[in-house]
């Protein structure tokens, strides 16, 4: 019997749980305004979703109920996108070390 | 047009840089790196969609359109936003993950056949299955951000908002929504996909009321993770590795940011979620309440006692942030540097409204990282310190968490601010923290209280140095 493509996903997902632990216990502490900000931007992947929901209209009708959901979803996302990954440099350009001339 | 495999493989490799933008993120050295190779992934996943999907007609042209409108009014609030609002930010953000995850779902429960799941009332099963868990995940963080960000925009009261059978009125609803799941994948009801996202709201809207605003770092990891696990539900749907693989590190991140919290406080997390812990314990400790002499001084004072110190640790909290006073601290600091007085910081892990919170202050306020300390890193230095400035922290530094085991906060985790030689603790008043308890510290013999806004008293030392 063929295995559903559903239990594939389903390993990705439980490995992702798993390399997310490691990955976010090993982010320094000071760091977790940004990682927040950045896991923010990153779970806007979402547009993709969006994406697809906005162009499932034909060329006569761009616009009908499930694409408008779509386009609403598209700007979104687009805010948190840029939002999130502008905000989180923002942030890490501010972290600086000791100055050396200055021991 | 790509073939559906090689769009996957693309997808695969977005999720990969995703993991490494976090991994950047182990040393500030590291995290800018990071953050691009975040943006990158961003646009790969973005690009292989418009290539998948191969139709650059009139609707591509609004899809642009529509990203360039969000994107900047997403690039002009990350420019225009004060350090001090992040968590509000951050909680706002977290908001519109959540409604673009309903969104998304909305749209595939109406037009199925564009996403490949079916017909109309005929959608498969697993597909609806995982939609509606998306939908209803989504629709939770959305409310419960948008509380979040009304309490911590001081728009709606930071104090918990509590009511008789809470928390059964919640068990029963969640119960409702695990029901009306099952009912709508076994009806394929347009009406009952409305009811659960409906249902959906007002739960995440009754959770997070009544919690309150210095639990708010608790509440917004929980978000971020919910926003995480919403993506991830999403992505089943989709059968997208890039939104399973992100869903999955941004839920797993969110858990783990709570978790510390919780540990910061050494409370569970349901007693977190659950809510009103200020509250409850009013009563008590206003009747316990005595008149106890404290010692008040002015900046003339503290900047003698600074003056004669050879190190000093500075105790930053939530009022720092309130007062904006971080910029007038760290003049403070370079004068004291000047005169060859070593100053560190120690920041508490539930110091401020977020993690990282006070990080991010100093930061911004160019404090070099390597002068800023976690709690186990600095608690050992305060015994050799000369002075310890608690400059908008309250709770964090009484000690009665160690020493009295009626203490709703005992067991917390604290700063051992009170085995400094002095202590200059700037306040408004006496009124107790979010804890509601008094804090010892106030009336120990080393303790000097400076009775002020705490800009304008670290303003005011500084003229003193």
């Amino acid at each position: 019997m063929e295995i559903d493509p559903l239990i594939f996903r389903l390993s990705i997902f439980i490995l992702s749980i798993f390399i997310g632990y490691y990955v976010v216990w090993s982010v320094t502490p000071s760091l977790h305004t940004p990682l927040m900000s950045v896991t923010n931007a990153i779970s806007s992947v979402i547009i993709v979703g969006a994406i697809i929901a906005g162009l499932s209209g034909n060329s006569d009708l761009i616009f009908n109920s499930s694409s408008v959901f779509g386009f609403l979803a598209i700007s979104l996302a687009a805010i948190n996108i840029f939002g999130g990954f502008l905000v989180t440099q923002r942030m890490l350009a501010m972290y600086k070390k000791k100055k050396k001339d200055k021991k | 047009m790509i073939s559906a495999n090689l769009s996957a493989i693309f997808y695969l490799v977005s999720g990969v840089l995703f993991i490494l933008a976090l991994r950047g993120l182990s040393s500030p050295e590291t995290s800018r790196q990071g953050n691009l190779f975040g943006i990158m992934g961003m646009i790969i996943a973005v690009t292989v969609t418009f290539l998948s999907i191969g139709n650059f007609s009139t609707g591509f042209i609004f899809v642009l359109i529509f990203i360039l409108v969000g994107g900047s009014i997403g690039a002009f609030i990350a420019y225009r936003i004060p350090m001090t609002a992040m968590p509000e930010l951050v909680a706002g953000f977290h908001s519109l993950v959540g409604l673009a995850a309903v969104f998304v779902a909305i749209s595939a429960f109406l037009n199925p056949e564009a996403f490949n799941l079916g017909v109309p009332g005929n959608i498969k099963l697993g597909s609806l299955i995982e939609m509606s868990i998306g939908a209803a995940v989504g629709a939770i963080t959305f409310s419960g951000s948008v509380i979040a960000f009304l309490k911590l925009q001081g728009l709606m009261s930071g104090s918990p908002i509590t009511f008789k059978g809470q928390h059964p009125l919640n068990a029963m609803i969640l119960i409702s929504i695990v029901v009306l799941i099952y009912l709508l994948c076994s009806t394929q009801s347009t009406n009952l996909f409305w009811i659960l996202l409906g249902v959906s709201f007002l739960i995440g809207f009754l959770l997070i009321i009544p919690i309150g605003g210095a639990d708010m770092p608790v509440v917004i990891s929980m978000l971020n993770s919910y926003s995480g696990w919403a993506a991830a539900g999403i992505g089943f749907t989709l059968e997208n590795t890039a939104l399973i693989i992100t869903g999955a590190l941004v839920g797993s991140s969110g858990a783990i940011l709570s978790y510390i919290m919780c540990k910061g406080m050494n409370r569970s997390f349901f007693n977190v979620i659950l809510g009103g812990w200020g509250a409850t314990d009013e009563v008590k400790s206003s009747s316990t309440k005595e008149q106890r002499p404290v010692k008040s001084g002015n900046a003339d004072d503290a900047a003698f006692l600074m003056k004669n110190a050879s190190s000093v640790i500075i105790v930053p909290g939530y009022g720092m942030a309130v007062a904006q006073a971080q910029h007038a601290l760290r003049e403070m600091v370079d004068t004291l540097k000047k005169n060859d007085i070593k100053v560190s910081y120690a920041i508490h892990p539930v110091a401020g409204r977020m993690p990282g919170h006070m990080n991010v202050l100093l930061a911004e306020a160019n404090v070099p990282y390597d002068e800023v300390f976690e709690l186990e890193e600095i608690n050992n230095d305060f015994a050799n310190a000369d002075v310890a400035f608690v400059i908008g922290a309250n709770d964090v530094t009484n000690p009665v968490a160690k020493t009295d085991p009626q203490s709703p906060i005992y067991g917390m985790p604290v700063l051992d601010v009170e085995k400094c030689k002095s202590v200059l603790f700037v306040k408004r008043s006496l009124s107790p923290g979010y804890a509601g308890i008094d804090n010892d510290l106030f009336y120990k013999e080393n303790t000097l209280m400076l009775f002020a806004d705490a800009k304008k008293m670290t303003e005011d030392i500084t003229k003193n140095l």
